[in-house]
Order: C-alpha cells, then structure tokens, then sequence
C-alpha cells in the first residue's frame, strides 16, 4: 500500500456523524458549531490519546537515551516524521523538520536560505493574499539585505492577477513566497503555474500550506516546490508542531536556524561540525508529544480520506453561499465556491465584524472576526476587518443553518441604524 | 448575562457626545490594532476641569458604548480625575464581564482619554492601569 493510492482512489463520502463521536466538543445538545477550523481545528481522541500514551508510558528525551523508553520515544518521534513525509510524499523522510509551526517554518527559511541566498537588489515575490506569517519574515529579510518585495495583486474576483506575473518575474527573482490557499478568502491558487514560471525565471518557491495540507492531497514532488510550510493545530493535530519540508541539496547547503543541542555532530570551544538534516535545523529538546500527536493527526485525516474531506468542505461553503448570499446587506469576499476552500469572508452592512462574531457566540457559534492576520489584504478590500466562517471535516450542513439563523437574528439586534 | 443588551446598544446607537469640537484644549486618537476601531476624543478644559468633550470614530458596539458612556461621566471632572481612571471603573460602567479581547474594545475609549489628559510622553502606558 502506499499512501498516494490512498489519498487518491476509493473516494467515499465522510460518514460526519461517527466522525463528530471522536471530538468530545460535540458532545453538547445542541452542539457548539465550530466554524473556526482556518484558525485551528478541535483534536479528535485518537490524537490525544497518542500524546497521553506518551506521557503516561514512555514519557522521556529523544534521541540519546539509552533505555527502553528513549528509544520507544524516539522510535515514536521519528514515526511521526514518517507519516507526514508520506502525507505529502516527500522523496525522502529527512526532508522533514519539525518547527513549531507554518511561521517557525518560514522565519528558518529566511534567516537560514536567506543569508546565503539573498542580498541587495534581489527581489522577493509574494501575493496580495498573504497572511502575515508569509509576508513579515520577508519583509525583514529584505529590510536585512536591502533586498525588494513585489507583490502579484489579486482581481476584483479574489483571484491572483496572472496578467502581472510575467512582469513581476525576472533574473532579479529570487524566490516566490506564495500562499496555496488564502486564509481569507479561501482561493486555491494555481500554485504549479507560479512554480513552473518562477522556476523558469530561476527562482525558488515557498509554498504556505498552512490552510491547504490539511484540506485536499499535497504533493510536494508533482508540485516541484522547493520549500512547504504548514502548521499541525490546523489539522487535527495539537499547537506547538509544525512542518518545513524543502528540498534536500538546499536544506544540505542551508546554515542552522537555531544552535544548541541535538543540531550538532561535535563541539570544540571554537568550532562545531553540524549534524545532518533534519537534526541540523531542530535544536534542543523538541514537541515530543505534539509531534507523536500530529503523526496521529495524520493517520486520523488520512482515514478519512483528503479527496472526501475536499469533497465534503465544498459542499459546506457551496451551501454557505446559497444561503448567506439572500442575508440583505451582506458582502461575501473572494470567488465563487468552486474556486476557493471552505471558508467564507464576510461583512452585514450596519455590524461592525466584531459584533457579528459576540452575537453569533451567543447561538454558541464560533467563527472569527478581525484582519485575520492579512492587513495588506484588508486594506486591498477597503474594509478594516471581516467575519469569517471557515469549515472542517467535523463540520454539517446544520452548523451553516445556525450560522444562518444568528446571521438573521444578529440583523434583527442591530437592525436599529444609528442615525 | 449577554453583552447586547439593551443599554449598550442605545449607547451604540444613540450615542452620547458624539462627534468633534472645533476648536479643542486636548484632542486625541488612537486605534486597536486587533480589530482596526479607532476612537478620537476632544476636549475643552477650563481650570483643569472638563467642560465639553466630544467623540468620534468606528468601532464595534463595545467600544463606541464604552467611549459614549466615559463621555457622560467624565464631564464635569478634573482631568486629575480623569488620570485616575482605571480599567476596574470601565468594567463598572460597563457593568457586564467581558472576555479579554472584548475588553480591549471597552478600555480603547480610555486609553484615547488618557494619552490625551497626559499627553503622550507623559503616560504611564496601559501596563499601569
């Protein structure tokens, strides 16, 4: 068996409610409606119990320990990294270093690659859709080397402006740091003709997959990228473990993020040979658990089936936007539902966002309000702040008609205009 | 008990002292960065006392509420007072328990009023609240 047959065959629709028994915060009558999963998701048992079972049975440090449950740690840790390496079938295991999440990932790509790889009049191309994490580590690489930032803008649909990209892509280019799905507005972006172009420009490519990894199959060799971040609290996993994958003669030639312990091969009082990647780039004691967790995470939404999961989130946010759309006064962002992830940006003419997300909690739904860490984009929108809804595996078609529902009373509160 | 209730909502949207003087002792802004509600506050000062003081601005429900109802009680008072005001008086005047990202919201109106009283290089900052 490998898991790319499993990813991709035997597609089967999501049995939601045996899904729900696995996530005690469902337990309630009526059910708190999650609609916050592009934030971070709820941990079905399974996950936890794989992190309890390490703290109750073979609680110790990794990688030097030279007893039983050292090595069952280990063992575990190592795992782990395994899972996630077929998830996105990445050619080799070590392509995979544990960070603590998507942010950590590309903070060590842009102090580490970045300081061998960039300096003064190279440019940096991001998009319009960035969310902060993507998007502020460059801007201090830039501001470090005297490096520039261009930005691929998006259309008035939330798409990404292709006319741009020839223009914007030059033997200046030295790396594309790009989003695979807005945490806003949900586009997919048709991240293989940005690798292929910027590739054909010379430049490296950074894929953001914070809110794609857990959502639909990856493939990180199909794709061609050289860097891919995600985060292990967006699915299903617990906080505090997250991804780098990149290619391996780059992650060879890369300088340590982090010294200290683990990273090394030997230490002299003035010099230190490093170890090999991963280890080079994971000093210190790392998530023990949480990686274990996030290894059963991966097993958990592999079961499942990503095509089904994708399946099942367009189903959601297609409803969403049947429904949502007649609320009178209100602005859905970004495209239509076949083009974009399960989630949907919106603002009610007369409630402020925040306002919307305090009454809505008060129907025990849960969705966000704010800049969604994106405020370039924000601004783009003309609009300070949004609400967003966003969807999960967990998610019904019932969680849409509360939102609904709170949607029509919110409106009813506040319908009084203030003059 | 729930944050929408009525008297909020009449101060969101009958808000008291709402909008600017045109020629102010003190005027002052400041926004949330969380959410991007920003709130500005003008004052006449006579004697060190308040004698008019205006607000404008965007926000959500809390925070026009909350500037609308500091507007009320502060006039009248001396801006020593007013320095004096803590978050602890805010809650009170809101009267109801907020989460701590709303409480940000309530307290914006304040952090506008006393950056302003002190002027700024003379605020202690919100940590001393």
């Amino acid at each position: 068996m490998t898991q790319k047959t499993m990813h991709t065959s035997d597609f089967r629709s999501l049995d939601v409610q045996s899904i729900r028994e696995a996530f005690p915060i469902f337990a309630d009558t009526p059910p708190l409606a999650f609609l916050d999963s592009a934030a971070s998701t709820q941990t079905p048992r399974p996950v936890v119990e794989a992190m309890d079972a390490y703290y109750d049975t073979y609680r110790s440090n990794i990688h030097r320990g030279i007893y039983r449950i050292s090595e069952e740690a280990t063992d575990q840790y190592e795992k782990a990294r395994k899972k996630i390496a077929n998830l996105i079938n990445a050619p080799r295991t070590s392509q995979i270093v544990f960070t603590r999440n998507t942010t950590e990932s590309v903070n060590l790509v842009a102090y580490s690659w970045g300081s061998i790889n960039i300096s003064q009049g190279d440019e940096i191309v991001l998009t319009d859709l960035e969310h902060h994490s993507n998007l502020v580590p460059w801007q201090m690489l830039a501001q470090r080397t005297g490096a520039t930032l261009r930005y691929l803008e998006i259309t008035d649909q939330g798409l990404l402006d292709f006319t741009q990209l020839q223009d914007i892509l030059s033997d200046k280019t030295k790396l594309v740091a790009i989003t695979h799905v807005s945490n806003v507005l949900g586009t997919i972006n048709p991240i293989q003709s940005i690798i292929d172009a910027a590739h054909a420009a010379g430049a490296k490519v950074l894929v953001d997959a914070a809110q794609s990894v857990p959502h639909f199959h990856v493939d990180v060799q199909q794709l061609d990228c050289d860097f891919l971040a995600f985060s292990g609290h967006k699915m299903c996993g617990p906080t505090g473990v997250g991804v780098l994958y990149g290619k391996l003669e780059l992650l060879e030639e890369m300088p340590p993020f982090l010294g200290g312990g683990s990273m090394i091969r030997s230490v002299e009082r003035d010099i230190t040979t490093y170890a090999d990647v991963p280890a080079k780039f994971e000093a210190g004691t790392p998530s023990i658990a949480e990686a274990i967790g996030l290894g059963a995470a991966v097993d958990y939404i592999s079961e499942a089936g990503l095509a089904s999961i994708h399946v099942h989130e367009q189903e959601l946010v297609k409803y969403a936007h049947d429904r949502l759309q007649d609320i009178e006064g209100i602005t859905i962002y970004g495209p239509e539902p076949h083009q974009k992830a399960g989630v949907i940006s919106f603002n009610i003419d007369g409630i402020h966002p925040h306002d919307i997300a305090g009454i809505l909690d008060t129907h025990n739904v849960a969705i966000r309000a704010g800049h969604h860490c994106a405020q370039p984009l924000m601004k783009k929108l003309d609009v300070i702040a949004t609400a967003r809804a966003s969807f999960y595996l967990y998610n019904t078609l019932e969680d849409v008609d509360r939102l609904n529902e709170a949607l029509q009373k919110a409106q009813a509160l506040m319908g009084r205009r203030k003059q | 008990m729930n944050i929408y209730q009525e008297e909020l909502l009449d101060h969101y949207e009958n808000p008291s002292n709402y909008g600017t003087l045109p020629d102010p002792d003190i005027s002052h802004e400041e926004d949330n960065p969380l959410c991007g509600d920003k709130i500005r506050m003008d004052l006449l000062v006579e004697d060190d006392t308040i004698k008019e003081v205006r607000f404008c601005g965007h926000g959500c429900t809390i925070s026009l509420a909350a500037a609308s109802m500091l507007t009320e009680k502060i006039q009248g008072k001396t801006l020593t007072e007013v320095k004096n005001l803590t978050r602890d008086d805010i809650m009170d005047m809101i009267g109801i328990p907020l989460g701590p990202v709303r409480v940000k919201c309530a307290l914006l109106a304040l952090k506008v009023l006393k950056a302003g009283a002190y002027g700024i290089k003379g605020w202690p900052g919100e940590e001393d609240e």
